[in-house]
């Protein structure tokens, strides 16, 4: 598949930009860049070279690199979850782990059945198992990087402590994965938010901004979801068509070599667009549309956590209140009513200024980001429909001449 | 042999005549099929025999002298080059219809008979005589091509329940002068179809011709016709049937040969076809068919030529090589078919959860953009419908014929190898009867040594006429195999151009499809 190793420097140079690609408006200023400058694939592990550059005056350095893995990505995102203070904020989603179980899997069957395949059939589908693995290696960096980005353009969260460590400690965090027992209290923790969730989202709001706000995140979540799997699925059906054309393509090339009749002239010849179409519109449909949907389904859950965080706030508001009342209805334990009340204000209304904020800038992020995208994957389908086009064409004028 | 030719003249009496050109003449008389392409044969001889006569060979009609010459040529050479006024009559209005033919052959014919003359001689040397032949045979190929066209369409139910079946309008448009009329259509069913193969077979496959093999039967896709379940399945069965028949037939009578034969008129013409008998799948003649064909598949693996004709040998093995990469593809081919109905069914659903997704989607300019999304993948997904047809009817089809015809061609290989067993086993039956004979001298019983003399003239003339036998087919066999070749070639070259530009036209409508939402994904925002 020299094809697609061609035309890797195409969507990789876009894919070095994905990060910036699929959240548009970050304002990255000089006085905090970070990006993954390198990463490398070990057996299990993967290991990214987080790099920063900062005129900050709390780093003992301008320009510094550290090196991280995908656990301590977890834990500085957890920290954050776990802050109370980031409550009013909408804590960007948490880079997926990297998973490169199927690609291996593929290229582990590759080699079992290397007896049974030519050695042409051998080369390509090798070369087309790395090119696969070099995507998603790619893709799992952009999804790390992205991550980071958002935090350091996050007027708040750039400056949590947790995130200098991180950039800027450059031994290993020790960090160690959540171990079983942790991951069943994870479990439990999410049963109970979720129904809490539902409990909270019951209340009725009284801001319109947020109570419309909930009733589209609800809706929007749910539908991203359904697309994401759907779109998944879709890609899926094309890839193996993909896969099946490339099969066809090399079987037809080596009908063509056997000898040089005329019928093997035309194998060899519709051998070359077969190869071409199929897969590039595979790859490119996957990158833009299914991870931009991937994406923000995080996005939207992580919007949904945010008004969750402040319905709770808002539920504990009220019940302070209902309870200062009591108090003062009995004079009993008032100044502890009070006071608790008034946490309870003061929290809610500092996660709902916030909030609204932050609601109004995921809008226009989504939009940013989808407007690119998508105005992006046309560009991209245009151009390959029109090479397609060229190739088939000149082709077919080659079939016709010839006679 | 001759048997089952019935319009062919009696073979010559004087069978073995010592000479060559007689012997020519026979050997086309018993064949009767080569007509067209076999015209060059007798063409060389009596072609001499008609100038040493005096008529003239004007090229304009020479075909027609050519023709004459097919059938008299056996009286010519019989009554040594004198023409028998009856025997012309007889033939001359059937030499005038093939001559009205292809006025644009007679003047390739004129070079390449002469050539032919001289490469007449058929005994000793063969190898030498083939280089010749070959030249001769592919210049031949030329005139396969005849004014005439068949369709097969108007697929109908016939009847009801477990007794129905489909008939199929068979159209004929042609200008050949052997059919009563220019255009005619008759109604015939999937069995009428393998009855006219089972009897192009008998008749034909033992000398050696490629029969062109018929689509498979298939009980489940019949049944549920039969029940009457009325979906897509149906349907596509249906009109995927429809269409090998007719590619069917189209083999048939591009064949020289088999169309001359009177069975496939009839089935082309006659309005109503005996039922053909022996063709359902569960008769005793299909259980008796499987049967010789299991027992065939044991013998044929067996036998090898040791044939100083290296030619056959490598194009055999061209064959086998072929066919089991055709059948490769084959496979890979339906799993493409079935990904993209696959594909079809996924991309319509997507479609719909993206209208879903711009309809919950607040901003008006992204969400009037998702939708129109949506409708392209819709598109899309007709796209993807029409481009799994193409594959399968294009492509799929296409290499399911060629493994048949494939197969074909290996029968008319075996039946060579056949004809060549048959001659060898004569030979080491004269061989042993010609030491009974020395036996018989030395132990001096003079009864029975004549009765051995018979029988060693018999198997001497046995052995003569299979070795005659296995050239002749050898021949055919050569001469079949590079026309198959060249129909072969012809064939993949035109399905490949159009399902290249049905690729084509797929991407055409892509470039729309993506140039009208590119707009729209602008606007947002």
């Amino acid at each position: 598949m020299q094809e697609g190793l061609d035309d890797g420097p195409d969507f990789l140079s876009e894919e070095d930009r994905g990060p910036r690609a699929v959240n548009v408006d970050l304002q990255t200023d000089a006085t905090l860049q970070v990006d993954i400058s390198d990463a490398l694939s070990e057996r299990d592990k993967v290991k990214f070279t987080v790099h920063t550059k900062s005129t900050l005056p709390n780093f003992k350095q301008n320009e510094f690199s550290v090196v991280r893995q995908h656990e301590e990505f977890i834990w500085l995102h957890d920290s954050f979850v776990e802050n109370e203070e980031y409550a009013g904020y909408i804590i960007p989603p948490a880079p997926p782990r990297p998973d490169f179980d199927a690609s291996r899997e593929k290229l582990q069957k590759l080699g079992e059945g290397e007896g049974s395949m030519t050695k042409e059939e051998f080369t390509k589908m090798k070369q087309e198992l790395e090119a696969e693995y070099l995507a998603i290696f790619k893709k799992t960096v952009a999804m790390h990087e992205v991550f980071l980005c958002r935090v350091a353009a996050h007027p708040v969260l750039r400056k949590d402590m947790n995130f200098h460590v991180f950039l800027e400690y450059n031994q290993d965090l020790s960090v160690r994965g959540k171990n079983k027992r942790e991951k069943m209290e994870d479990f439990f923790k999410n049963v109970v938010k979720s129904a809490d969730g539902v409990l909270v989202a019951g209340v009725k709001d009284v801001d319109d901004f947020f109570e419309h706000e909930k009733t589209f995140l609800l809706e929007y979540h749910n539908r991203v979801k359904d697309a994401s799997s759907k779109s998944d699925r879709m890609i899926r059906s094309h890839k193996s068509a993909a896969d099946d054309i490339n099969r066809i393509a090399s079987t037809l090339y080596t009908l063509g070599t056997q000898d040089s009749t005329d019928v093997c002239k035309y194998f060899l010849l519709v051998s070359l667009p077969l190869q071409k179409i199929e897969a590039r519109v595979a790859a490119d449909e996957d990158l833009k549309l299914a991870d931009l949907l991937k994406y923000y389904l995080r996005e939207s859950q992580a919007a949904k956590d945010l008004l969750y965080r402040r319905g709770r706030a808002l539920v504990d508001y009220e019940n302070a209140n209902k309870a200062l009342d009591k108090a003062r209805a009995k004079n009993k334990d008032v100044l502890q009513a009070e006071t608790s009340q008034q946490v309870c204000c003061q929290k809610f209304e500092k996660i709902s200024e916030s909030a609204k904020q932050e609601l109004i800038d995921f809008k226009t992020r989504r939009v940013a980001a989808f407007r690119k995208n998508l105005v992006e994957l046309a560009e991209l389908e245009l151009k390959h429909a029109k090479g397609n086009l060229q190739l088939l064409q000149s082709c077919v004028g080659v079939l016709k001449g010839d006679t | 042999m001759a048997a089952s030719s019935p319009r062919n003249p009696p073979p010559l009496p004087g069978a073995d005549n010592q000479d060559p050109l007689s012997e020519m003449a026979d050997e086309d008389s018993d064949e009767g099929e080569d007509i067209f392409v076999g015209n060059s044969n007798p063409v060389a001889e009596s072609f001499q025999t008609d100038t040493a006569n005096g008529e003239e060979p004007a090229d304009l009609f020479s075909e027609e002298e050519i023709s004459t010459t097919v059938n008299s040529s056996i009286t010519t050479t019989k009554s040594n080059g004198v023409h028998s006024d009856n025997e012309n009559d007889l033939f001359a209005e059937a030499s005038v219809e093939l001559s009205m033919e292809n006025p644009s052959t007679i003047a390739r014919e004129n070079p390449t008979t002469t050539a032919k003359t001289s490469g007449a001689e058929f005994t000793p040397s063969r190898t030498q005589t083939q280089p010749k032949s070959i030249e001769q045979l592919e210049e031949d190929k030329d005139e396969d091509s005849f004014d005439m066209d068949v369709a097969v369409t108007n697929p109908e139910k016939i009847g009801d329940g477990m007794n129905a079946y489909i008939a199929y309008k068979v159209s004929t448009r042609t200008t050949l002068p052997m059919f009563k009329n220019r255009t005619f259509s008759v109604w015939r069913r999937f069995s009428d179809f393998l009855g006219l193969y089972e009897k192009l077979s008998v008749k034909h496959s033992l000398n050696g011709c490629i029969i062109p093999p018929p689509p498979e039967k298939s009980i489940v896709g019949m049944t549920k016709v039969k029940v009457g379940k009325e979906d897509s399945s149906s349907a596509d069965f249906v009109e995927t049937r429809r269409a090998a028949l007719e590619r069917y037939l189209q083999r048939v009578v591009c064949h020289p040969s088999l169309l001359q034969d009177p069975d496939v008129r009839e089935f082309l013409e006659r309005d109503e076809l005996p039922r053909a008998v022996g063709t359902h799948t569960l008769s005793g003649a299909g259980f008796l068919k499987m049967i010789n064909r299991a027992s065939d598949a044991v013998s044929k693996m067996t036998v090898k030529i040791s044939d100083s004709d290296a030619w056959f040998d490598n194009k055999l093995q061209e064959v086998e090589s072929e066919e089991l990469q055709l059948r490769k593809l084959h496979a890979v081919v339906e799993s493409l078919v079935n990904h993209r109905k696959e594909l079809c069914g996924n991309t319509a659903v997507f479609a719909k959860s993206m209208a879903m997704l711009g309809n919950s989607e607040d901003n008006t300019a992204l969400s009037r953009a998702l939708s129109q999304l949506a409708e392209v993948e819709d598109k899309m997904e007709t796209l993807h419908q029409e481009q799994a047809a193409s594959d399968f009817f294009i492509l799929a089809e296409l290499l399911a014929d060629y493994i048949r015809l494939l197969g074909a061609v290996r029968g008319c290989f075996e039946q060579r190898m056949k004809t060549w067993q048959r001659w060898q086993e004569a030979q080491s039956t004269l061989q042993k009867k010609r030491e009974v004979e020395a036996k018989l001298l030395w132990a001096n019983k003079p009864d029975k040594l004549q009765q051995a003399k018979e029988e060693i003239t018999e198997w001497e003339g046995k052995v003569t006429q299979y070795e005659r036998d296995f050239d002749r087919i050898s021949v055919t066999v050569r001469k079949e195999f590079l026309r198959f070749e060249k129909e072969k070639s012809k064939d993949f070259k035109s399905q490949i151009v159009k399902y290249l530009e049905s690729l084509l036209q797929s991407q055409q409508r892509l470039v729309k499809f993506w140039e009208a939402f590119l707009p729209e994904a602008k606007a947002i925002g």
